[in-house]
């Protein structure tokens, strides 16, 4: 009698396969690509390859001087692009302990928060996007152009501006820039209810996106997701609060905190710092002290030979920036701590077990912009 | 649906540009980032020293200054630039060239239309043919 020989038959159900989602995918943003092992459409686990955009910005750094050093910040967060420059600049201040004028502390402030203005509106209109609802889009960057409007008179660039300079700004503000700034405010403040009844009132998108990746506050703090990513789950963690930098701490605002740490109130934490970004702008843009636009600074500037941090918060969380100096005008070593590098690492915790459609809600939730990540 | 009918039939302002068409009336703002350009005045001068403070301060090799020494009628022994070059494909835009210059030589362009067939054109001299240096800037 003939043997009869069983062949298992692979049940497709229960049979793990891998997908790459990226390094040309539309909602990761960028190049960045991520190895998601699925089992149907749950995904299991995930793997983030970073390096597709990494141009060596920590090493350029090593042969730049200071102020060299702050165009290459620039290129790291591009979005955050003058809080990124502010970071150095302070660095560099707070070493070779210089008191910059109140002027430029009062700019530099108000300039921030219009860079954070500007990055969430960008973020809001991709998240819709992401989601489906293309309308968004439209309407996100249409008000974002406001502030690059103004960008560009002032500092005579849209995007990487190059702005600040260890010991002051390039040169002096636009004379219109008061006036547009205030007339921005006036008009986002009407646009951004349009936000909330295109998309925070949506019943779609808040059950689509409620329970969706929660991130616990313990996990939070393990994985240091800071911004308003670690916010939205109760992590107290802005820098601005904290560690307060120019005349942060003469401002009253609020840190917006929630506790659930899902992808919708990782939503509600954007679009409530858009609003207390306002209100910093608002107390700040009448006051601006007279003055000189920059402190005296010595044509060569060399750091003395030891270690310095420098915090500051960004529009995705806190950006550090550790410098190791040995006396030369060019930095030993400099190493930048970069919210997305951390925020990307619980990306695999809070996806599993999750459809692969929830994971670019995540992704878009937690606004992840690639070559801050890769540098 | 409300927001988006509201704008569909009552738009207010048209906020897109029409580039290319509006090339003759667009107007960059006065600090616009275009390219680095060497002023010169109605008698060809220019108030380049060829120091060479603008190359050591660029971050990436964009400036290139090639100046002789020549001896003025005083018999004092001066420099001069031969050419003052500039990559303009190289160029980050972080305005230092322009922010260090001791003599205001340089300033910002509004030109932003760079796209060329060949590179070699984005290889810059940025002093005229003939110029020379205003007088009474050392």
């Amino acid at each position: 009698m003939k043997e009869v020989i069983h062949t298992p038959v692979p049940d497709i159900e229960e049979e793990e396969y891998h997908i790459n989602m990226g390094p040309q995918h539309p909602s990761t943003h960028g190049v960045l690509r991520l190895v998601v092992s699925l089992q149907g459409e749950i995904v299991k686990s995930l793997k983030p390859h970073c390096g597709y955009i990494h141009r060596g910005i920590e090493k350029m750094c090593e042969k730049d001087t200071y102020p060299q050093i702050i165009h290459l910040t620039d290129r790291m967060d591009y979005l955050s692009a003058h809080i990124n420059n502010h970071a150095v600049c302070l660095l560099v201040e707070n070493a070779l302990q210089v008191e910059v004028p109140e002027r430029v502390k009062y700019i530099r402030t108000i300039i921030d928060e219009l860079t954070r203005i500007q990055s969430h509106q960008l973020w809001w209109a991709c998240y819709g996007m992401d989601l489906g609802g293309l309308t968004c889009f439209f309407y996100g960057l249409r008000d974002r152009e406001h502030i690059l409007d103004i960008f560009e008179e002032s500092f005579g660039s849209r995007l990487l501006h190059s702005y600040y300079t260890p010991g002051g700004l390039m040169q002096d503000i636009h004379p219109n820039f008061q006036k547009r700034v205030k007339e921005f405010i006036k008009y986002f403040q009407k646009k951004i209810k349009d936000y909330d009844r295109i998309l925070t009132g949506n019943v779609i998108m808040t059950e689509r996106t409620r329970g969706i990746g929660i991130l616990s506050k313990e996990d939070a703090i393990n994985y240091a997701v800071t911004g308003p990513s670690g916010r939205a789950s109760g992590f107290s963690c802005d820098v601005r609060k904290h560690y307060p930098y120019s005349v942060y701490d003469k401002v009253e605002f609020r840190e917006v905190l929630f506790t659930e740490g899902d992808t919708l109130h990782r939503y509600y934490a954007r679009m409530e710092e858009m609003r207390e970004s306002m209100k910093i702008i608002e107390q700040l843009i009448d006051n601006i002290p007279e003055g000189e636009y920059s402190a005296k600074m010595k044509a060569v500037l060399k750091l003395p030979a030891g270690e310095y941090y420098q915090r500051v918060e960004t529009a995705r969380g806190e950006l550090g920036a550790y410098c190791i100096s040995d006396g030369n005008k060019t930095p030993f070593r400099l190493k930048f701590r970069s919210p997305n590098f951390s925020n990307l690492g619980v990306l695999d915790k809070i996806s599993r077990e999750h459809k692969i459609a929830d994971l670019v809600a995540i992704g878009a939730s937690l606004d992840f912009v690639i070559p801050d990540i890769d540098r | 649906m409300g927001v988006t009918g509201k704008y569909f039939f009552s738009p207010g302002q048209i906020v897109t540009e029409q580039y290319p068409e509006n090339r003759k009336t667009l107007k960059m703002a006065e600090r616009f980032k275009g390219e680095v350009i060497m002023p010169h005045d109605e008698n060809n001068q220019h108030r380049c020293t060829g120091c060479g403070i603008c190359e050591l301060n660029c971050p990436n090799g964009s400036i290139e200054i090639i100046s002789t020494r020549i001896e003025t009628p005083e018999g004092k022994k001066v420099r001069i630039i031969d050419k003052h070059i500039y990559h303009l494909s190289m160029c980050t835009f972080c305005g230092l060239c322009i922010k260090t210059c001791p003599s205001d030589s340089l300033a910002w362009g509004q030109e932003f239309e760079h796209a060329v067939f060949d590179r070699s054109k984005l290889t810059k001299v940025l002093n005229q043919p003939g110029s020379s240096i205003i007088k009474g800037i050392e």
